[in-house]
């Protein structure tokens, strides 16, 4: 943990102010479900896990939602999908991968039976509707990270 | 496979712009002046120092005018930490004391210097050692520490209704 005070100023009533930061730098393994799914993120793939009753999760489960069992059987997704719904984001905040307006959605890809949450770059809340259409853009410099996909752009000629 | 991502890195930081109310204004102003700036309970008039967030734990009534306190002060109750740990700047064994300034009700907590700390005891009279005025910020880190001012200790009975 951190923090600190240094610029300080004093209002007109007498009253002291200061920026305060309050800043945990945590870092954390992974697991081998999680390694893999980043892993091919790098390499910009995106797997799931398969589910006993035969349902694809991405992001990976780690453990069967019914049974409790270890997941095991990967599967290949698409890098694009469907938006399931979404939420306008209108001031960005640091550490997003878009700094300027953009939706949050949840993102079903083509071959996952669950949905992804991902930033949507859609330009402004009038041009996106639940049903659109993305596909994924890449990081210049992946990471292995949730961050190697960027954002999710709305495909041309996409259906409304 | 050894080249997976086997951990990620995920800091997170909230930035607050903190105001510190009137009450604990006076106080971090007064160490901006190298002065130990208390606040009385217009009730019961118990010396705050620090003042906390502005109310009296015995009353409950706001604290009223700001009393200088200070500089001297006794040990009332202290601590020898023989603990190393991560991030310690201090050489162990050190000395955290609970030190009543004159004129104050409440003790605070500060570093003791310049004895051996098998010296210390309670009663101990006590001074700051202030940072160079340069390097002063609204903060009791401007006491670098609390040394012993050589006086003769202070009777318990002085300080036996603030342990």
């Amino acid at each position: 943990m951190s923090g600190g005070t240094s610029e300080y100023s004093i209002a007109a009533d007498g009253s002291f102010t200061a920026p305060l930061e309050l800043s945990y730098p945590y870092k954390r393994t992974v697991g081998p479900i999680l390694s893999r799914f980043l892993t091919g993120l790098r390499d910009q793939r995106i797997e799931g896990t398969k589910g006993s009753d035969g349902r694809v999760h991405v992001p990976p489960a780690e453990f069967d939602p019914i049974t409790g069992d270890h997941l095991t059987e990967w599967v290949d997704v698409a890098s694009t999908g469907t938006i399931v719904t979404w939420s306008w984001q209108p001031a960005p905040v640091e550490g997003n991968t878009l700094q300027h307006p953009f939706a949050w959605a949840l993102i079903s890809l083509d071959g996952a039976d669950t949905n992804l949450l991902h930033a949507v770059d859609a330009g402004s809340a009038d041009a996106i509707k639940t049903g659109m259409r993305v596909t994924a853009r890449w990081a210049a410099e992946p990471s292995g990270s949730i961050t190697d996909i960027v954002c999710f752009d709305l495909t041309s000629g996409s259906p409304a | 496979m050894s080249d997976d991502v086997l951990r990620i890195r995920t800091p997170i930081s909230i930035k607050y712009q903190y105001s510190a109310g009137p009450r604990v204004s006076s106080h971090l102003l007064g160490l901006m002046d190298g002065r130990f700036v208390g606040k009385r309970c217009p009730v019961c008039e118990l010396v705050y120092m620090p003042p906390r967030n502005g109310t009296c734990a015995k009353c409950g009534a706001l604290l009223g005018e700001d009393v200088e306190v200070g500089q001297r002060g006794t040990i009332t109750t202290f601590c020898v930490v023989n603990v190393p740990f991560l991030g310690q700047t201090i050489k162990i064994p050190y000395v955290s004391a609970t030190i009543l300034l004159d004129g104050a009700d409440m003790g605070m907590q500060h570093l003791i210097q310049e004895v051996d700390a098998a010296d210390v005891r309670m009663g101990m009279r006590v001074e700051p050692v202030w940072r160079p005025r340069e390097e002063w910020q609204p903060s009791l880190e401007n006491v670098m520490h609390f040394r012993p001012t050589g006086e003769p200790d202070a009777p318990f009975d002085s300080y036996a209704g603030h342990l």
